[in-house]
């Protein structure tokens, strides 16, 4: 293994490493703001320099120079010190001191490494520059005089999803991060630029001015609003709720969560369903819990305990499932249900409800298959891993079902399910695609299998899985793409019932 | 002084024809095919003992650049050649692609063989029109007549030459800006390293190179490296076109010899400084990026790249800016900040900040309205500037500004102490 020594310390490093990555395995810091370890490198900011010995008579960008075996690297040289005090007061003297109302403020990366890297005080006697904040939409909120042009957003929103919404006007310093013509970031995954700003440029507009981050209580959990489950942090003051911020989790979502996901906590604290209503003459009068449960004991016991029906719905939780289960055994009924949507899975089968290549291997894949779903809007963090296979292995997506506005191209197959059974027999245009593949996958969502001839259609995709050429005992390539995480956790614990397989309609 | 017979450029003035006709009546194109089949090591063999250093201003030796080009590397290669001419006080490319396109043309075609590529680009500045419209009748002429295009010169290479015209920016003329902005993307300088041989445009090997350096290139293997470099000194060998301007009596474009006096430059060639060399303050020798250098320095140094280097200036594109007495040699650095603040691409935070903050501070000196100390901070910053960007704009920027306090530093201090305190005696 090449090695290279970092302040007299010599580590070995792997190839293809820049000479950052090499710093940070022999222990050393490196202050950056541009760079980000999930987007191109741009080089930008210069916070990142360091000394090269035998190299060019100034510092270079440790974030976009390859290591090479036998470097010699100082991170704590007179010249490195002086090159960072250096762009820290540049990127000090345009930006306003306005940290005390700044919603960045404690967990800005310019705030922390102005203490560590930067002035005391400012030599800068100009006056400051200000800039006309943008429109950025609901979410994002904008500040733009704090803007350091580390250009993270814009790198974001090309490369990750896939919008060129956001670019940089403009030059010197006259230069802009913008949304072109003051328009709204067209992505369902734009509220990540709030986290990727390093500074208090793009912040998040509903939790404008509510809290500081010291304040906050962080609790470590997930997501249930799509049927990923991305690992999230929710932060609470007191009582409530305010905001939601992804956790690393290179398995399910990277460092991404979708909107919905981020500001749907809204719904926590307005319009909630918090009272009791029961409908009386197809009207919903405001009643109690006492009221109620005794009106459900009456219609209970007048209808039947054992032909009692129970359904879950889109958030229960497994617990619930559990007492649920419990509770319709006292009453004698097996009844119950977690697919309110007729969803047509083969239930004693666990591979025909779950994601089973898992969703790291979709950045593997070099084919796609999408049947019945849209994942830019079912599960947007694993349309950025599709959309990233598409960029790095040039993955070939094929869609069954209607036309949908992809961050991708994909080539349509067909529109009605058919198209399955052309792709089964080779005989469609992308079935040479998918075969050839050394990756295929196929996912299908809930719309194609919650029909009457749902269970033929997840058979049919099962066999094509069959003959691909990644299958095997250990390796499922097809996937199904649930909408709501609960599901899979309703029928993991065994929430189902055969009498409901078919046409549930036509049962009851 | 460079003997006529030894010129490159004889139709520098335009006087001539500057069409095929012409240009064959003075030898272009002559033996094209002969040059070709000796084959491309030996043409970069050639240009790397001629000891030719890139025009452009860096002065990198040329042979070497080419030298750097893989053999085999299974992807296009492009030659680019770099006529975004925006350097202030040069004019010198200008010339070559009206009055003697063909000569750059002949080139394109031997440099482009000697580095493997079948495909050439001229990114010319967009303000040059005459020179786009020439440069384009004299590409139109070389495809009639089978000069470039398939089978060019009879030779079985294959060679396209495409003319592309810029939009203004100084930037698009740093050679990876002018790959990004060849590509039709923004013209911002990219991070070296990869180098343009190894990834250039669209990815592919691709040498960028000036219109001079070019254009000189087929004259150079027709006479051989041993009459190229036995003009000038070592390492600073042959003919260069030196643009003269400023407070001189006839400022000129002229061809000569490297190495040439300062003084006998301008005196011979130019008509002299207008009020006489008395009357000289500074020049900038070499392009608005490099440093000036007093009238002390001008009466000996000589103008090539390890001469002018030792003066702590450079050659740049040897574009000599002349500024007698009457110059307000404050003022006139502080235009130039102004220049490179507007031109800055805006990309990385020294040269986006650190230019508005230097062409504020000498606002200031201009009127004199700064502190003494004021002086040693914009040192400093332009020092915080200077080696600290992703390309030499930032040098760029700096160095006028070094270069004035290094040598005017007591008339900085003098406007000071006169704005705080009136005129001292």
């Amino acid at each position: 293994m090449p090695t290279i020594t970092v302040d007299n310390k010599k580590v070995e490093f792997e190839n293809g490493m820049t000479v950052m990555q090499a710093c940070e395995l022999a222990g050393a810091e490196i202050p950056r703001f541009c760079y980000h370890e999930k987007l191109s490198i741009a080089g930008n900011c210069r916070m990142c320099l360091v000394e090269m010995e035998k190299g060019p008579p100034k510092p270079i960008a440790s974030c976009a120079m390859p290591a090479g075996d036998g470097m010699v690297i100082k991170t704590d040289s007179e010249m490195v010190k002086k090159a960072r005090k250096g762009v820290m007061e540049f990127l000090l003297i345009n930006h306003p001191l306005d940290c005390p109302i700044c919603d960045q403020g404690g967990e800005c990366d310019l705030q922390d490494q102005a203490l560590h890297y930067g002035f005391d005080k400012s030599r800068y006697e100009e006056n400051k520059r200000a800039v006309k904040n943008k429109h950025m939409g609901p979410l994002v909120s904008t500040i733009m005089t704090r803007c350091i042009h580390c250009t993270r957003c814009v790198r974001f929103s090309t490369e990750v999803a896939g919008v060129d919404d956001l670019g940089l006007l403009g030059r010197g310093e006259d230069a802009e991060i913008t949304t072109y013509l003051e328009k709204t970031i067209d992505s369902e995954l734009s509220g990540n630029v709030i986290d990727l700003c390093p500074v208090g440029a793009l912040t998040s507009k509903p939790y404008a001015f509510k809290s500081r981050p010291w304040e906050l209580s962080k609790t470590e959990t997930h997501d249930v609003l799509d049927g990923i489950g991305s690992s999230i942090r929710v932060d609470t003051k007191g009582k409530q709720v305010l905001r939601v911020l992804p956790r690393i989790n290179e398995d399910i979502n990277e460092e991404w969560i979708n909107d919905k996901t981020r500001f749907a906590i809204d719904g926590l604290s307005r319009q909630r369903l918090d009272k009791i209503y029961i409908r009386e003459n197809n009207k919903l009068n405001v009643s109690n819990w006492d009221n109620a449960l005794d009106k459900i004991k009456n219609e209970i016991n007048k209808r039947g305990k054992d032909k009692t029906i129970t359904l879950s719905g889109k958030f229960t939780d497994a617990e619930t499932i559990i007492a649920t289960k419990l509770f319709s055994a006292g009453l004698g009924s097996d009844l119950y249900d977690c697919r309110f949507d007729n969803a047509q899975i083969v239930h004693s089968e666990d591979e025909s409800y779950k994601f089973n290549s898992s969703i790291q291997e979709v950045e593997n894949a070099d084919a796609i298959l999408l049947v019945g779903s849209n994942p830019r809007w079912e599960a947007s963090v694993l349309n950025a891993r599709i959309r990233k296979a598409f960029i790095d292995n040039n993955c070939k997506v094929g869609l069954i079902g209607p036309d949908l506005d992809l961050n991708y191209s994909y080539s349509k197959i067909s529109n009605s399910l058919g198209g399955l059974n052309d792709i089964l027999d080779n005989k469609s245009e992308f079935s040479k695609d998918l075969f050839n593949a050394k990756n295929p996958l196929i996912i299908v969502g809930t719309s194609a299998i919650n029909t009457s001839q749902g269970s033929s259609i997840l058979k049919t995709c099962a066999e094509i899985a069959k003959k691909l050429p990644n299958f095997s005992g250990s390796f499922n390539p097809l996937n199904v793409l649930n909408q709501d995480i609960s599901r899979v956790g309703s029928l993991e614990l065994g929430f189902v019932n055969e009498f409901f397989d078919g046409d549930f309609s036509k049962k009851t | 002084m460079l003997r006529e017979e030894d010129k490159i450029f004889k139709n520098l003035y335009g006087f001539d024809d500057w069409s095929l006709t012409g240009a064959k009546s003075r030898g272009v194109w002559s033996n094209t095919k002969e040059i070709i089949e000796k084959g491309s090591d030996f043409i970069v063999e050639e240009i790397k003992s001629s000891q030719l250093r890139g025009r452009g201003g860096a002065g990198f030796p040329a042979g070497l650049k080419w030298s750097f080009m893989p053999k085999d590397s299974g992807k296009p290669h492009y030659l680019v050649v770099n006529a975004d001419e925006s350097e202030p006080g040069t004019c010198k490319d200008r010339e070559i692609m009206r009055n003697d396109p063909h000569l750059l043309l002949e080139g394109c075609l031997i440099a482009g063989f000697a580095i493997h590529a079948n495909t050439c680009y001229i990114y010319i500045r967009g303000e040059y029109y005459d020179e786009a419209s020439n440069l384009q009748k004299a590409i139109d002429e070389a495809y009639e007549n089978n000069l470039i295009g398939q089978n060019a010169c009879g030779t079985n290479w294959n060679y396209d030459i495409y003319l592309h015209r810029g939009a203004g920016a100084y930037i698009c003329g740093e050679e990876t800006a002018l790959l990004e902005s060849l590509e039709g993307k923004k013209g911002q300088p990219r991070l070296k390293p990869p180098f343009p041989a190894g990834a250039g445009l669209y990815g592919c090997p691709t040498t960028v190179t000036n219109v001079e350096t070019i254009a000189v290139a087929p004259t150079i293997i027709r006479k051989g490296a041993s009459w190229f470099s036995s003009l000038g000194r070592e390492n600073n060998t042959g003919s260069k076109i030196f643009s003269i301007s400023g407070h001189v009596n006839n400022p000129c474009n002229v061809e000569e010899e490297m190495g040439i006096g300062l003084k006998e430059l301008i005196e011979n060639h130019a008509g002299g400084v207008i009020g006489g060399w008395d009357n000289l303050l500074a020049v900038i020798p070499g392009g608005a990026s490099v440093p000036l250098i007093p009238k002390s320095i001008c009466d000996t140094v000589k103008m090539d790249f390890d001469s002018l280097k030792e003066v702590q200036s450079g050659l740049g594109t040897a574009a000599v800016i002349v500024m007698n007495k009457s110059t307000d040699i404050v003022d006139a650095i502080c235009r130039l900040s102004h220049f490179y603040k507007h031109e800055s691409c805006g990309q990385c935070t020294p040269c986006r900040e650190g230019t508005g903050w230097m062409f504020r501070m000498m606002e200031k000196m201009v009127k004199g309205s700064a502190q003494v100390n004021d002086i040693d901070k914009l040192l400093d910053v332009s020092k915080q500037v200077e080696g600290h960007t992703i390309c030499a704009l930032g040098d760029a920027a700096a160095w006028p500004i070094q270069g004035l306090m290094r040598h005017f530093r007591p008339e900085v201090e003098r406007r000071i102490k006169k704005y705080r305190f009136g005129e001292v005696a």
